[in-house]
């Protein structure tokens, strides 16, 4: 069986970054094994701008962004496959995967970095029952369909969800010619960046009803039109609030999940919260050599973020395969959820093993104005940080010392959100 | 008096903002929480720019423009007035690349006289 130090399952952002990381920190034996036809991940399909400012401090696209650090891969000559799917992870670090050229094949690694990134959340959000006309796509099919195959899925559109792939969509369709006749969201605010409601739909006068549902399709082959109401405060449609669109197409732009099918076959710990692996503060998985990063970790906004995390976790598993880094018992701090926040990346620093500084990131469960991030260890409070604004599509962080966490082995340390005076 | 509402984009306070214009001249700005909102309300009611992404057609062999329509992701260079978007869009409908595109590439020059150049995203080697 061929061998190697470290296995990385995807080649996207968080791949790339781990392995360029990786290679960096001394090891030898890399391969990436990615199952598209070119490297890039998810990027390669984001043709818009926004990506990179916090890392080039300039405005990149999609595949801009991911050019940057491919090359970074192909400069180190680092080794990667194409066309090539992850099957299996055993526990004992065996990857199984397939292509044509190969068939079926095992590899032995030292290390395994998770990297699958994350799929749309399936239909199930779109609860009308019977049967499906053609003319229904989630938004990321439609991104793939028009971006990368050239092709137009519909004329004129109706977007149900007003997460930020689903503005993106809005724009890039108008811009192709096609009418989006409204946005549809069933919250009463939209998950999306305030900068892609100017910039994708009032630019275009395409309107955003929020509190609003599809409440039935009509069409048998293909979709003809679609009927969105009011909902109210428990998402139940107000009868009489009925507009009817016609349309042949009908977006949805439900959100997005890790991909996690892998690591629950191979048996690490998921967060039910993340729907991604728990980790520490070496992105190590509950299986000793199994690391994590990227949006197969949690679903992030800023690609930035990805980069950064898959970088650290490249670390990790470099100095894991190099017989480095190993856990130390009794030394563990447990980060938990105080009020406010709805979950942290990591969930435990190993205080010995840590680096001088660790980052932990979270998301705060609604919209906070001037409210405080508070850390509390053993109920102490080591940082007071008020922040203007809070949101829960806006991911959050602390960082902490490792100075002041080696005070405290085998303590509790909790986030929270809090007024001043709590 | 005329006002103008708009939102701020530069963070997710997104406050409403009232611009105030006289004869196209802004009079006053309120509603921002930061000067971040000023400086942004007075940009965007007199020259909005946007910076337009998109792709265009690239072929390998230009006598048969049907036999392969593979695309290039592309970006104006440089952020256009919000009004010109859609005449770049028509030229950009209307361009064909010829592989092999390098990322950086100039696709087409001065775009609709914005004396903007749209650029290639990324490389496209050919077939
Ligand atoms: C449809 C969609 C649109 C998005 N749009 C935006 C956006 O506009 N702006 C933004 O900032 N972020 C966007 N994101 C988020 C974006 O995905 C992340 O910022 C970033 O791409 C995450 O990088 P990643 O490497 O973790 O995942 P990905 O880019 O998804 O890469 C994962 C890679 O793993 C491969 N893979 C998965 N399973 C296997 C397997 N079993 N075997 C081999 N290879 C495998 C996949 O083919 C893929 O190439 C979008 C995500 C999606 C899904
Ligand atoms: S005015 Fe300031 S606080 Fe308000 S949205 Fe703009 S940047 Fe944010």
């Amino acid at each position: 069986m061929n061998s190697y130090d470290i296995v990385i399952v995807g080649g996207g952002p968080a791949g790339l970054a781990a392995a360029s990381a990786a290679r960096d920190a001394g090891c030898e034996r890399i391969l990436i094994l990615e199952r598209d036809r070119e490297l890039g991940g998810i990027l390669n399909q984001c043709i818009h701008n926004g990506f990179g400012l916090h890392t080039f401090k300039e405005e990149l696209t999609g595949p801009e962004y991911a050019a940057r650090f491919i090359d970074k891969v192909l400069e180190k000559h680092i080794e990667y496959k194409l066309n090539t799917m992850v099957m299996d992870i055993a526990p004992d670090k065996t990857v199984t995967a397939m292509n044509r050229t190969d068939g079926m094949f095992s590899i032995k690694a030292k290390a395994v970095i998770l990297a699958m990134g994350c799929r749309e959340r399936p239909r199930g959000a779109l609860n009308i029952p019977g049967f499906r006309p053609a003319g229904i796509y989630s938004a990321g099919t439609a991104q793939r369909l028009v971006n990368i195959d050239g092709y137009m899925p519909g004329k004129r559109i109706v977007i149900l969800g007003s997460g930020d792939i689903g503005l993106i969509m809005a724009r890039r369709m108008t811009l192709e010619g096609a009418k989006v006749l409204c946005v549809a969201e069933l919250m009463p605010y939209s998950g999306g960046l305030k900068r892609n409601i100017v910039q994708c739909l009032n630019d275009y006068d395409i309107p955003l009803l929020l509190s609003h549902t599809v409440v039935d399709i009509q069409g048998k082959e293909r979709v003809e039109g679609v009927t969105i109401a009011k909902v109210d405060s428990s998402s139940k449609p107000i009868p009489g609030t009925e507009i009817h669109y016609d349309c042949d197409t009908l977006m949805l732009s439900t959100g997005l999940i890790p991909e996690n099918e892998l690591s629950r076959s191979a048996g690490i710990d998921i967060n039910p919260v993340t729907s991604g692996p728990f980790v520490s503060e070496n992105f190590e998985t509950s299986i000793p050599g199994v690391f994590a990063c990227g949006n197969v970790l949690h679903v992030h906004d800023l690609v930035d973020y990805v980069s950064e995390e898959a970088g650290r976790a490249g670390q990790s598993a470099a100095a894991y395969a190099a017989g480095h880094a190993k856990h130390t018992e009794n030394a563990d701090i447990r980060v938990k959820t105080g009020p406010g926040v709805r979950y942290t990346v990591p969930t435990t620093i190993d205080t010995v093993r840590m680096a001088d500084k660790t980052i932990v990131r979270f998301r705060v469960t609604q919209v906070y104005k001037d409210q405080y991030i508070n850390v509390y260890i053993n109920g102490t409070r080591i940082q007071h940080k008020k922040k203007r604004i809070m949101a829960p599509g806006e991911m959050e962080q602390v960082i902490l010392n490792k100075t002041q966490l080696a005070e405290y082995p085998n303590a509790e340390l909790t986030i929270a959100i809090e007024p001043e005076q709590a | 008096m005329e006002t103008k509402e708009l939102t701020c984009i530069g963070c997710p306070m997104g406050c409403q903002i009232t611009v105030t214009m006289e004869n196209g001249a802004v009079v006053s700005v309120a509603g921002n929480s930061c000067k971040i909102g000023d400086t942004y309300a007075r940009k965007e009611v007199i020259c909005p720019m946007r910076i337009v992404t998109s792709t265009v057609r690239v072929v390998n062999d230009p006598s048969d423009l049907k036999k392969d329509p593979v695309k290039v992701p592309v970006k104006t260079s440089a952020d256009i007035p919000k009004s010109a978007i859609f005449d770049v869009m028509d030229v950009i409908h209307k361009t064909c690349a010829k592989a092999p595109v390098k990322i950086g590439d100039i696709i087409v020059e001065n775009v609709a006289n914005t004396g903007v150049n749209i650029i290639a995203t990324k490389d496209y080697p050919g077939k």
